[in-house]
C-alpha cells in the first residue's frame, strides 16, 4: 500500500495538472508547490507571490510552515510536507497539498525548502494581507491592526480595495485610520492636513507615533527652508509655508488631544487598577474583619487561612484536572470549608482558652500561622504551586487601544463584592447574624438570653475563616500560590480593618478601596516599593490622629 | 495588707535585688570560663571552646540584649512591640557602616572612598548621611541616637494619640515593614538585598583573628551586664514604678495626675537603644547585615524570647533568647523542617500553659518547696485560672499604686 501511495498520488496530481489548463488558479497550486524545491532562491519571490495569488485555503498552510521554517520536502519524490519534530527524534510529516498525515520519518529523509530573511518578511505580509479578506471579522481586525503597525504597500493597496466592501464597522473604521496614517505621511499637504484633522480622535499608539514623527519632520523642514528661503522668496513658498504652518498646528493640536485623552485613559486604568487592588485587600480584609472586629480577636493566621484556600484551588485542579474551567466554582466551597473547618479547630482547641488576653491571642495565633505554613512546605513543596486559570478568566475586555481591562480582575472586584455583600447580609439578616451582634454587643446579656456564647464564637471565627479561604481561591488566580502568600497580605489586611473603623463592614469596603486606589495611583510615579512603603507610613500617622479608624463605631457598642 | 504583699510588683522586687548580683555573677563566670578555656586549652582538649562556639555564644548575648530591650517594655510598660528587630537592626547598619568604611580600598573595586555596592551603583560620592561613619565616635553615637530617634519619633506620636494594645503591635509591625522594604532598595543607599558585609576590621582589629572574636565576646557580656543593671535599675526606680504601674492600669495613673505617655516614650526609647546596642554588637561577630533583619518574623521571635523565658522578670528574657536561640542553633541543624514547628508550638503551648513562662514555673517551683508565709492561695492555681494572671485585672492594680504611693 504504501509503494503505491506515491504512485495513486502522481496519478491524482497529474490529473489535476491537466484539468488546471481550463479550470481557474484552484488547481494552478500544486504545480507552483511542485516547483518549490527546485527553484533558486532569487527566484523563491516571484513564486511565493504567485503561490499567494491562487488564494486558495491552503495557502496560508503553505507559507506559514515556510515562514517558520517547518516546510521540508521528501528527498525520495519532492513532495512538499510540513513537519512537527516529535518527542522521539522523528519528524512527523503532513503533506501541505492534501493535509494528509504521513508516517514520520528521520531527520535525513527530507530536506528544508530555503528562505532567507528578505523572503521571511514578504510572507509575513503576505500573509497578513491574506488574513484581510478572511470570512471572520475578528481575524481581519487582528490582521487590520498588524498591518496599522507594520504597514505595507501590498497590504494599503488591498485595503483600499476593500473598504468599500467592508460590512464590520469596526473593521472598516480601522481601514480608515490606515488609510489616512498613510496619506499623512505621503500625501500632499492638503492631504496631510485632513488626515491629522481626522486622526486627532484616534488613540492608537500608531496614529500618535505618524503624527508626532510628521511634525518633527515639517520642524525640521521649515527650520531648513528659513534658512534658504532668503534668496528664494517666491509666492508659492509662501503659499506652501502658510499651508505647513496651518498643518503644523492641526498636527500640535491633534497630538495634544491624544494625549490629553490618554492621560484620561491612563489614569481610568491606574483606577481600575487600584479598584482591583483594593478588592484583593478587601477579600483578605473582610474575614479578618469579622474574627478581629466583631469578635475581638487578634488572629494572625488570618492570612495562612488564605493560602489553605489557594492551595485547596490547587487540590482541586490536581484531582480533576479535564475540569479547569469549574475548578474554581469547586474550589470556593471546598475552600470555604476547609479553611473554616480549621478555624473552628483553632477556635476550640486555642482562643477560647484566651479570651480577654489580646496580646497572647495574637503571640498563640502566630505560632499557630508558622505550624501552618511548615506544614503546607512538608505535605506540598517549599516551592509555588502552578494554579491554572480557566479560559473564562484569562483575556481582557477592550474599551479602547489604549485602556483594556483584564477579565481575570474584572471578575476578582465583582466577586469581592459578592462576597462583601453576602456576609453582610448574613450578618444583618440571619439568626446566625444576630446572635453574632449580640454576644460582641454584651456577653453576658446575650447569655442571659440563652444564646450559646461559645458557640456563636466557634462558627463566626469558622465563618471569618472560611472566608479567607474564599478570598484564597481569588488570590491563586492573581499571585503566586506558596507558603508565604499569607504573609504578604496580613499586614496590610489588619491596616485596612483598623483604617477602616474597626466592628465596622461599610468602613473595612471603603478602607480596602481607599488603600488600593491611592497605591496604584501613586505608583507610576515612585515605583511599587516606595508607593507600598507611603501608603504604610500614611496609615500609620493617620491612626495616630484617628485611633479608631475612618468610621468609629458609635453608641452603646463602641467601647 | 495581705493583697499588697501579694501582689507581683512587690514580690518582684525582693526577688530582683538578688538577682542582679546573682545574674551579674553568672554572666562573669561564664565569661571568664569561655575565655580561660578558648585561650588556654588546645584544641582537643576537653575543655576546649572553639572559636565558633565564642562566637555563637556572642550572637546569644545579643539577642539576651535584645530581649532585655524587649522584656523592659513588654514586661514592665505592657507595650508590645513586634518592631524590635527595627531598633536592632538600625544599630546592625550604624555598626555596618563604620565597618564598611574601615574595608577602605581593599574591597573588590578598591575604592578608597565608596563602599563596594556604591561603585557598583555607579554612585560618584557617598550620600550625606554616610558622612564621618568611618569615625568610631560617630558610630556610637548613631548606634544610639538612630534607634532612640525612630523610637521617640513613633513612640511620641503613638503615645500622644494613646494608641495602645493590640493596634499599637500592628502599627510597631507594620513600622518594621515598611522599614524592611525600604532598605530592600538599592536608591536608599544601604546595600540593597544584600546589605553590608565584607568587612576587615573593627577599631583596627582583623575580625578573622580568633582574639578578636574573644574580646568582641565579652564586650557583649560586659554590655549585657551593664545594660541588666541599666534594666534592673530603670525597673526598680520610682519612675520604673510608675512604668509599672502603667502597665497595669494605663487610665488609672493618668488620673492619679502622671502624664502615662512621657513615661512610656521614655521606656521605649531607652529600649531601643538597648536593643541599637545588642544590633551594633551583633553585626560584627557574625559579619553581615542584610534587610532580612527588618522582617515582622525576626521581631516576633523575640518577643517569643521572652514569652518562654517569662516577662516581667528581666532574668526570664535572658534564659529565653539563650534557651531558645540554643534550641534554634539544634533544631536548624539536626531537623530544619521541624524547626518551625517547634517554634509554631512553643508559641501556643507558652502563651497557654506557661503565661509566666520559664521564671514563673521557677517561681511556681520554689512557692511550692517553701511556701511564703503570707501566700495563701495555693499558686499552681494560677496555671489553670488565666484570668488570675492577667495583668488588667483590678485587683493588682491596687496593690501597685498602694505602693507607689508610699
Amino acid at each position: 500500500m504504501l509503494r503505491l501511495f506515491p504512485l495513486l498520488l502522481f496519478f491524482v496530481m497529474s490529473f489535476n495538472a491537466s484539468a488546471a489548463v481550463s479550470e481557474t488558479q484552484q488547481s494552478a497550486l500544486p504545480a507552483l508547490v511542485e516547483q518549490l524545491p527546485n527553484t533558486k532562491l532569487n527566484k523563491m519571490a516571484s513564486l511565493i507571490e504567485q503561490i499567494a495569488a491562487t488564494s486558495t485555503p491552503q495557502v496560508s498552510d503553505i507559507l506559514q510552515p515556510l515562514m517558520d521554517g517547518d516546510l521540508y520536502y521528501l528527498k525520495a519524490d519532492k513532495r512538499v510536507v510540513s513537519v512537527f519534530k516529535n518527542q522521539q527524534k522523528q519528524y512527523e510529516l503532513m503533506d501541505v497539498l492534501t493535509a494528509e498525515v504521513l508516517p514520520a520519518v528521520g531527520k535525513s529523509a527530507i530536506k528544508k525548502v530555503r528562505t532567507n530573511n528578505r523572503l521571511r518578511s514578504q510572507i509575513r505580509d503576505l500573509l497578513a494581507n491574506l488574513d484581510l479578506t478572511s470570512t471572520d471579522a475578528d481575524t481581519r481586525i487582528t490582521a487590520l491592526k498588524q498591518l496599522l503597525d507594520n504597514p505595507n504597500q501590498t497590504g494599503l493597496t488591498a485595503v483600499n480595495k476593500l473598504i468599500k466592501s467592508e460590512k464590520d464597522d469596526d473593521a472598516r473604521e480601522l481601514m480608515s485610520v490606515i488609510l489616512l496614517v498613510d496619506q499623512l505621511e505621503t500625501g500632499s499637504t492638503s492631504e496631510k492636513l485632513s488626515a491629522a484633522k481626522q486622526l486627532s480622535d484616534r488613540l492608537e499608539p500608531t496614529v500618535k507615533n505618524a503624527l508626532v514623527k510628521e511634525l518633527d519632520r515639517i520642524s525640521v523642514d521649515s527650520a531648513s527652508t528659513s534658512s534658504t528661503s532668503t534668496d528664494t522668496e517666491s509666492s508659492s513658498v509662501e503659499v506652501q509655508s502658510a499651508e505647513t504652518k496651518e498643518l503644523k498646528t492641526v498636527l500640535t493640536n491633534a497630538i495634544s488631544s491624544i494625549e490629553q485623552q490618554a492621560s484620561v485613559f491612563s489614569l481610568a486604568e491606574n483606577l481600575f487598577f487600584g479598584l482591583s487592588l483594593g478588592s484583593v485587600l478587601l477579600l483578605a480584609a473582610i474575614g479578618l474583619a469579622i474574627t478581629f472586629g466583631v469578635m475581638g480577636v487578634i488572629n494572625m493566621a488570618h492570612g495562612e487561612m488564605m493560602m489553605l484556600g489557594a492551595y485547596t484551588t490547587y487540590v482541586i485542579q490536581q484531582t480533576f484536572p479535564h475540569l479547569i474551567e469549574y475548578s474554581l466554582l469547586m474550589a470556593v466551597p471546598a475552600a470555604f470549608l476547609v479553611s473554616g473547618f480549621v478555624g473552628v479547630l483553632i477556635e476550640r482547641g486555642v482562643i477560647r482558652f484566651l479570651k480577654g488576653r489580646p496580646l497572647e491571642t495574637l503571640l498563640a495565633t502566630f505560632g499557630i500561622s508558622l505550624i501552618l505554613q511548615q506544614l503546607v512546605r512538608s505535605v506540598f513543596s517549599p516551592l509555588n504551586r502552578q494554579v491554572e486559570a480557566p479560559q473564562w478568566m484569562s483575556g481582557s475586555l477592550e474599551i479602547n487601544p489604549i485602556l483594556s481591562l483584564t477579565y481575570n480582575r474584572l471578575y476578582i472586584i465583582l466577586f469581592s463584592l459578592m462576597v462583601f455583600f453576602s456576609l453582610l447580609m448574613i450578618l444583618k439578616n440571619s439568626s446566625l447574624g444576630l446572635h453574632v451582634r449580640a454576644v460582641s454587643q454584651n456577653r453576658d446579656m446575650a447569655r442571659a438570653l440563652s444564646v450559646k456564647s461559645s458557640w456563636v464564637d466557634a462558627i463566626t471565627f469558622g465563618l471569618g475563616s472560611g472566608i479567607a479561604g474564599v478570598a484564597g481561591v481569588a488570590l491563586s488566580q492573581l499571585t503566586n500560590v506558596g507558603p508565604n502568600l499569607g504573609q504578604a497580605y496580613i499586614i496590610d489586611s489588619f491596616l485596612v480593618v483598623v483604617f477602616g473603623g474597626v466592628g465596622n463592614l461599610w468602613g473595612t469596603l471603603v478602607a480596602a478601596m481607599t488603600m488600593g486606589t491611592f497605591n496604584k495611583i501613586l505608583e507610576p510615579s515612585m515605583g511599587p516599593v516606595l508607593a507600598n512603603i507611603i501608603v504604610l507610613v500614611s496609615l500609620v500617622l493617620f491612626i495616630q490622629k484617628r485611633p479608631k479608624g475612618l468610621f468609629p463605631q458609635k453608641g452603646r457598642s463602641a467601647e | 495588707m495581705n493583697t499588697l504583699l501579694n501582689s507581683p510588683s512587690v514580690k518582684n522586687i525582693t526577688k530582683k535585688m538578688s538577682s542582679l548580683h546573682f545574674v551579674i555573677a553568672i554572666l562573669f563566670v561564664s565569661t571568664l570560663y569561655v575565655s580561660v578555656c578558648n585561650l588556654m586549652f588546645a584544641e582537643g582538649s576537653l575543655l576546649h571552646v572553639s572559636d565558633y562556639t565564642v562566637s555563637l555564644l556572642g550572637k546569644y548575648l545579643c539577642y539576651a540584649l535584645l530581649a532585655l530591650a524587649v522584656d523592659l517594655v513588654w514586661g514592665y510598660c505592657g507595650i508590645l512591640s513586634l518592631g524590635h528587630g527595627a531598633f536592632f537592626a538600625l544599630g546592625g547598619y550604624a555598626m555596618g557602616m563604620y565597618l564598611m568604611r574601615q574595608i577602605g580600598d581593599r574591597g573588590v573595586y578598591g575604592n578608597p572612598e565608596l563602599p563596594d555596592f556604591m561603585v557598583f551603583l555607579n554612585w560618584t560620592e557617598l550620600p550625606w548621611y554616610w558622612a564621618g561613619s568611618d569615625n568610631a565616635l560617630v558610630m556610637i553615637l548613631l548606634v544610639f541616637a538612630g534607634p532612640g530617634l525612630l523610637a521617640f519619633i513613633f513612640g511620641t506620636l503613638a503615645f500622644r494619640s494613646r494608641v495602645s494594645g493590640v493596634y499599637l503591635s500592628i502599627m510597631t509591625q507594620a513600622m518594621t515593614y515598611a522599614l524592611l522594604l525600604s532598605f530592600f532598595r538599592n536608591e536608599m543607599g544601604f546595600g540593597g538585598n544584600n546589605g553590608l558585609t565584607d568587612f576587615k576590621e573593627i577599631f583596627g582589629f582583623s575580625l578573622q583573628s580568633p582574639n578578636t572574636k574573644l574580646a568582641l565576646f565579652v564586650a557583649t557580656a560586659v554590655m549585657l551586664a551593664i545594660g541588666y543593671a541599666i534594666s534592673h535599675f530603670i525597673v526598680n526606680s520610682k519612675m520604673g514604678r510608675v512604668v509599672t504601674a502603667i502597665r497595669d492600669s494605663e487610665d488609672r495613673v493618668r488620673f492619679v495626675g502622671y502624664k502615662p505617655q512621657h513615661y512610656k516614650v521614655w521606656i521605649f526609647v531607652v529600649s531601643a537603644m538597648l536593643a541599637g546596642v545588642a544590633g551594633a554588637l551583633y553585626v560584627p561577630q557574625v559579619g553581615i547585615i542584610n534587610p532580612g533583619e527588618f522582617s515582622p518574623l525576626n521581631s516576633i521571635e523575640i518577643v517569643i524570647w521572652v514569652a518562654i523565658g517569662g516577662r516581667g522578670t528581666l532574668y526570664g528574657a535572658l534564659v529565653g533568647a539563650i534557651v531558645v536561640s540554643y534550641a534554634k542553633t539544634r533544631f536548624t541543624a539536626i531537623m530544619p523542617e521541624a524547626w518551625l514547628f517547634g517554634l509554631g508550638g512553643l508559641f501556643v503551648l507558652v502563651t497557654l500553659l506557661l503565661p509566666k513562662g520559664l521564671a514563673g514555673l521557677v517561681t511556681n517551683l520554689m512557692d511550692k518547696i517553701d511556701p511564703p508565709a503570707t501566700e495563701k492561695k495555693p499558686s499552681s492555681s494560677d496555671k489553670n485560672d488565666s484570668d488570675k494572671n492577667d495583668f488588667n485585672k483590678s485587683k493588682s492594680d491596687d496593690a501597685t499604686l498602694a505602693a507607689e504611693n508610699k
